[in-house]
């Protein structure tokens, strides 16, 4: 038998945002380094500070989720 | 970072298949091994009520093993008591971890210079005055909280000697780079000091200088002892054994303090212009009621994200190893180690490269908040 709660089917769709949002950064990212190869380095750490800031809505529903299912005090 | 001539070469792909062969085939030899064990000696009921009971706990031995604890654990019985330092009603107590057992059912009450307590899953409380009904001195009200009062801990847990072991680490080993530059001055770096100046210059130049402009020189030495820690102490975390594995950066205290520094650091460099931002915004005077609250609050949820960016990262990363591992038990069978296996390897790589991003990613934020707090009024927008 499988047990979960409710707190991880919304970690799960927060997950699913957050791929998106990742996603189309790292694509846009890809996009504008195919198109300035001499930009890239700097185009890669913008990315990650944006990927950075969507993650954590992720990360934060998952310690939301930690916390709704009573295991961490 | 051109890694590509890694993931090109062949010689990954045949060790990784040897890799998942050998792990199929010593696990499989192990099961058969299992089998036969059992079918000679244990009534096969006895087997199943324990494997459905451990089935139940498997949640609690993943949180308990990114937990802090009073003692660091190697294999089997083996591991290393820590001082115990609590500061009961009765004044300061101390012993080491291993004085009194290692019972932390609470059934079993220590008197420690007649104070005494009850650890209850590696948590010292005062007893309560009976024994409840499962045998233990921890009563529950009846929404099932703890009515146990509980002593205040400054023990010398495992982060905090794992905390020790990392400063003590990063103080030698950047002493001594920081004495060869002097010493070496204007020469061609040399040992250690070559490996870590990349880096260094990495710090400066991708972080500090893009972010801090020609002010980057006065916060060099935090940012570079902000990366340096985070990134040590997310590495150690993957070590599985004695120096490492004691899960730091993946423990809320400590990012929280990292990010009250840099959250310090901010407010205290805090020009003018910073400050009008928060309390005269550039917005028509009657949003000023909505705005302000909005911006004070905007102070403290950058540190806020900082904190629990790291924690949950790392936090994650080691959840996702050890649910891979437990799939074993999950599915009780050892067939699937020859998935699980592999797959934790593969996780565990990812998880070096998530280290690194994420101290650059705390590094490169603190950056930019102290940036924000730190920028000259250029145009009026």
């Amino acid at each position: 038998m499988i047990v979960g709660s409710i707190a991880g089917i919304g970690a799960g769709l927060a997950a699913i945002g957050a791929g998106i949002g990742i996603g189309s950064i790292g694509g846009k990212a890809l996009e504008g380094m195919a198109r300035q190869p001499e930009a890239a380095s700097q185009i890669q750490t913008t990315m990650l500070i944006a990927a950075a800031f969507v993650e954590a809505v992720a990360l934060f529903a998952e310690v939301i989720a930690f916390l709704g299912t009573g295991q961490v005090n | 970072m051109d890694l590509s001539h890694i993931f090109n070469s062949k010689k990954i792909l045949r060790v990784s298949f040897y890799a998942v062969l050998f792990s199929l085939l010593s696990f499989s030899a192990n099961s058969q091994e299992h089998a036969t064990a059992d079918t000679a000696h244990e009534p096969a009921t006895a087997e199943h009520g324990e494997v459905a009971e451990k089935d139940e706990d498997i949640s609690k031995v993943i949180l308990h093993h990114i937990a802090d604890s009073h003692e660091w654990h190697f294999f089997g019985n083996i591991s290393i008591p820590l001082p115990v330092i609590l500061l009961t009603d009765k004044g300061l107590v101390t012993f080491l971890s291993n004085k009194f057992g290692h019972n932390d059912h609470g059934t079993e009450i220590i008197d420690v210079a007649g104070t005494q307590l009850v650890n209850y899953h590696g948590k010292f409380y005062y007893p309560s005055k009976v024994k409840s009904a499962d045998g233990t001195y921890i009563s529950y009200d009846a929404k099932g909280e703890l009515l146990n009062g509980k002593p205040l801990d400054v023990s010398m847990t495992k982060n905090v000697v794992s905390l020790l072991i990392s400063a003590i680490v990063l103080l030698i080993v950047f002493i001594g780079i920081a004495n060869s530059y002097k010493k070496r001055e204007g020469k061609a770096p040399k040992g250690l000091q070559s490996i870590l100046e990349p880096v260094i210059l990495f710090v400066r130049d991708d972080i500090a200088k893009p972010q801090l402009g020609h002010k980057y020189k006065g916060f060099m030495p935090y940012l570079l002892t902000i990366f340096f820690f985070v990134w040590l102490n997310n590495l150690m975390g993957l070590v599985p054994f004695f120096p490492g594995g004691a899960n730091l950066s993946g423990n809320i205290a400590v990012t929280m303090m990292l990010a009250l520094c840099t959250f310090v650091l901010t407010t205290v460099n805090g020009n003018k212009n910073y400050w009008g931002h928060v309390f005269t915004p550039h917005v028509p005077w009657w949003l000023y009621p909505l705005i302000i609250p909005v911006e004070i609050i905007g102070l403290f949820t950058k540190p806020i994200a900082l904190m629990i960016r790291l924690f949950a990262n790392i936090t994650a990363g080691h959840i996702l190893v050890l649910s891979l591992i437990s799939l074993i038990f999950i599915l009780k069978s050892v067939f699937v180690a020859g998935v699980a296996i592999p797959f934790v390897l593969f996780i565990s790589v990812i998880e070096l490269v998530v280290g690194f991003i994420q101290a650059f990613i705390f590094t490169i934020l603190s950056a930019l908040f102290i940036s924000m707090a730190i920028e000259e009024k250029y145009a009026e927008h």
